[in-house]
């Protein structure tokens, strides 16, 4: 099975690093001499260089560990230029995130269920619309059930992308208990032997009990229906936002679990250092960045290029 | 995390407490505190160390003030900074200015736009002013449609666009169509774009040209992060932006993005959104989120005070009359007595944590500084039975509590709102259970 994206891996990792060039312009910015690779490293640099991962979303508290660590290699004697110091670092955002690169793999029985959860307005549809485009394009058949039934037009948002995609759609009216669409979607795969279903869920806010009990809900009946499902539940996370995401993945991981990942708006100049954070309090995978609006924006994250693309 | 922070803050204050004054020497370690609380709130790095700055040079060169332990001192400080930052009033739309005026909303995708601009529509109409809807957004799936539902829903004309044409041609348009039919505020909804987008930052540049806004808005998530400087700036280099709506504010994000925003651009922020509901808009109070954004420094000064003026005996006493429902207007005058005691209204309000969205409901309940006076007055003129049961209030005895008091029917009766509006709120509370906010009340623990 190829990965997402595969064809313009070129220009993705280009891309990426078009993106991301930016933190390193910052990480170097203050030490010029040196980041031309011949200076030696200094506290300054140390500093600067925990100045660059929490302007990266990484968290103080974190960015200081990792400065901190780098500071004791240092001391070793273990890091004489910046060089050695960039790699040093590199290989520490690896090692974190390279357990984290499994990709989701889809299996029979079918229909395999995904269900995608998220706060408002961080891409559950638009990455929807682009996981169906990877899934048809690997000969599966594919159902979206649009349980978003609260936001304005939002059924209408996921018809086009089904639509974009050759995927069914399951839709109620708006108002609709998400459950309910959920069930029934869950009911037409079976029928149809569709493979995946892709279950598209209002954004919600994490605090709002209620509105976490409603989609904890859509699990239960998901199970209910089909043993084993939701298959997948994928917490999509914006990689403009900040220190919140740890919140909100500790929350759905207690109301809905959360066994996939997916971090959206890398083609912008935020960095979403805080997934590193985020990794810490759970588990799961990280299955996909978005790095754009199109169908074909969708890539499977790769901890290497994550981490070179950022230094 | 935020708990970890809270409590390490503690004994930085409490250590700043055993010196006589603030002194380079023992300010550093609360320095730090506050540095680490506003990177967690996702203040930007910069915008922080020139914030620590300010503050550490305001707190060596202060004179302490003699009713203030250098710790409440040094809290008093960082929050008066913060908010001056801020920005100090609360900011309305420019609309003083020949019909109709178009206001532009931009920002990232996600961000809140469409949803806003309903909201904003809504209050607009409220004012008596004909808003008009206008979408703008001809990329993304169903943006068009989303508007015209949330236009439906809340029987206020959209503009018919299509998504093929130009939004530049579109915003022309509608304008111009509005001006023919009477609308006096064109609310543009501009699609979301990258702030790196060239092309698309280029259209928002000819839509302002071809429109002259009275207003280009900003709408940023609560939620964002370090990359808000980045995204404010390059749309402030562009459009010149005149305000901020920062949205998803029912959240717990603690929204540091709004200082880091206000640092870049200057504009001020001109409403939060606080739900997905077209209601959930609110005007900025600077002050409040300055609380928001320091969060601790805060709550520690509302502890403290509420330990001074509350005694446990009273406390328990208050609590089995709410619980029994016995809550009555002699209990809710010694309670505004007792809060007022630890400060204004505001102020007070704005220290309770996890208040968010309660905090307008709280602030209809809460009389206003200079009303306090009148509300004691008002109770003191009632009778014993009067006091007990508020049921009993009917128009003559209203009138002569009025005379008595040396107020006016309109007086008694609002404070018998507000009064009302006070007992259902902590009946709820009461119920609340353990996500109630009564658990975080001291004051009514
Ligand atoms: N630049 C960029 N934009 C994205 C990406 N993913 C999604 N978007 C955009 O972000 C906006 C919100 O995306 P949606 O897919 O509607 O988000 P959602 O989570 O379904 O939103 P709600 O259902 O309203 O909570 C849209 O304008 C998308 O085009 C991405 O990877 N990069
Ligand atoms: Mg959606």
């Amino acid at each position: 099975m190829t990965e997402p994206g595969d064809a313009p891996r070129g220009a993705f990792f280009s891309r990426l690093k078009a993106g991301l060039s930016k933190t390193r312009e910052l990480l170097f910015m203050n030490v010029g001499a040196i980041a031309r690779g011949i200076g030696p490293v200094d506290a300054g640099v140390l500093s600067d260089l925990e100045e660059a991962l929490i302007l990266a979303d990484a968290g103080a508290e974190l960015s200081h560990e990792y400065v901190e660590s780098l500071r004791a290699a240092w001391r070793r004697g273990e890091l004489p230029d910046v060089d050695s110091l960039r790699a040093r670092l590199r290989a520490m955002v690896v090692e974190t995130l390279a357990p984290r690169m499994v990709p989701l793999r889809i299996s029979p029985p079918y229909p395999f269920v995904v269900l995608v959860v998220g706060v408002n307005g961080v891409g559950k549809t638009t990455t929807i619309g682009k996981v169906a485009g990877w899934l048809r394009s690997e000969g599966h058949t594919v159902l979206v059930a649009a349980a978003d039934t609260f936001r304005a037009a939002a059924i209408e948002q996921l018809a086009v992308w089904a639509e974009r995609a050759g995927a069914d759609i399951v839709r109620h009216k708006v108002g609709a208990d998400s459950s309910a669409v959920a069930f029934d979607a869950v009911r037409a795969a079976e029928a149809r032997g569709t493979h995946v279903v892709l279950v598209d869920t209002a954004g919600r806010l994490h605090t709002k009990s209620h509105l976490m009990e409603e989609v904890r809900k859509v699990v239960r009946v998901l199970g209910k229906e089909m043993p084993g499902a939701p298959h997948e539940v994928l917490l999509v996370l914006d990689a403009t936002g900040g220190r919140n995401a740890i919140a909100q993945a500790k929350t759905f991981q207690e109301f809905t679990g959360v066994t996939g990942l997916a971090l959206t708006k890398l083609d912008g100049t935020a960095k979403g250092g805080v997934v590193l954070s985020v990794t810490r309090e759970v588990g799961a995978p990280i299955r996909f960045i978005g790095v754009g609006e199109k169908a074909e924006d969708l890539r499977p994250f790769d901890a290497q290029a994550f981490a070179e693309a950022l230094f | 995390m935020f708990e970890n922070l809270s409590g390490k803050f503690q004994d930085v204050l409490k250590k700043l407490r055993g010196h006589g004054r603030i002194t380079e020497g023992n300010v550093e370690g609360a320095l730090n505190e506050v540095r680490l609380a506003l990177l967690e709130a996702d203040v930007n790095y910069k915008v922080v160390k020139e914030f620590v700055a300010a503050v550490r040079e305001k707190a060596l060169g202060a004179e302490v003030l003699a009713s203030l332990s250098p710790d409440q001192h040094f809290v008093k400080i960082v929050h008066d900074e913060m908010t001056r930052m801020m920005g100090s009033t609360a900011q309305e739309l420019n609309l003083a200015r020949k019909p109709p005026v178009p206001v532009m909303l931009v920002g990232l995708q996600g961000s809140g736009k469409t949803t806003t601009c309903g909201k904003l529509a809504l209050q607009l109409q409220k004012m008596k002013r004909r808003p008009y809807l206008v979408p703008a957004d001809v990329y993304r799936p169903a943006a068009i449609e989303q508007l015209k539902v949330l236009g439906r829903q809340l029987e206020i004309p959209v503009f018919d666009s299509r998504s093929d044409a130009d939004p530049v041609a579109i915003c022309r348009e509608a304008i111009r169509y509005a001006e023919l039919n009477g609308y006096d505020t064109v609310l543009l909804d501009t699609a979301g774009r990258l702030h790196i987008d060239a092309p698309l930052m280029e259209e928002l540049a000819r839509i302002k040209a071809a429109t002259d806004p009275g207003d280009i808005l900003l709408v940023a998530d609560a939620m964002t992060g370090q990359d808000a400087v980045n995204v404010a700036k390059a749309f402030h280099e562009k459009l010149h932006l005149t305000g901020v709506v920062l949205t998803k504010m029912d959240g717990d994000a603690r929204g540091g993005a709004a200082l880091s925003i206000r640092a870049v651009t200057g504009a001020p922020v001109k409403f939060v959104g606080t739900g997905e509901k077209a209601e959930a808009l609110e005007p900025f109070h600077p002050d409040r989120m300055a609380s928001r954004i320091l969060g601790m420094g805060d709550i520690l000064t509302f502890v403290e005070k509420a330990q001074e003026q509350v005694d446990e005996k009273q406390a328990k006493e208050l609590e089995r009359k709410l619980r029994k429902a016995e809550f009555t207007l002699e209990d809710f005058r010694d309670q505004l007595l007792r809060l007022r005691k630890m400060g204004s209204m505001e102020e007070i309000l704005g220290m309770i944590p996890g208040l968010g969205g309660k905090m307008k409901e709280l602030k209809g309940a809460a009389p206003d500084e200079a009303e306090l006076k009148k509300v004691v007055a008002i109770i003191d003129s009632m009778t014993a039975q009067e006091r007990r049961n508020a049921k009993v209030l009917n128009g003559s005895r209203r009138k002569r509590i009025a005379a008595g008091s040396g107020t006016t029917v309109q007086d008694v009766n609002r404070l018998m709102k507000n009064f009302q509006q006070a007992e259902e709120m902590i009946k709820r509370m009461s119920k609340g259970g353990k996500r109630g906010m009564g658990r975080n009340l001291p004051f009514f623990r």
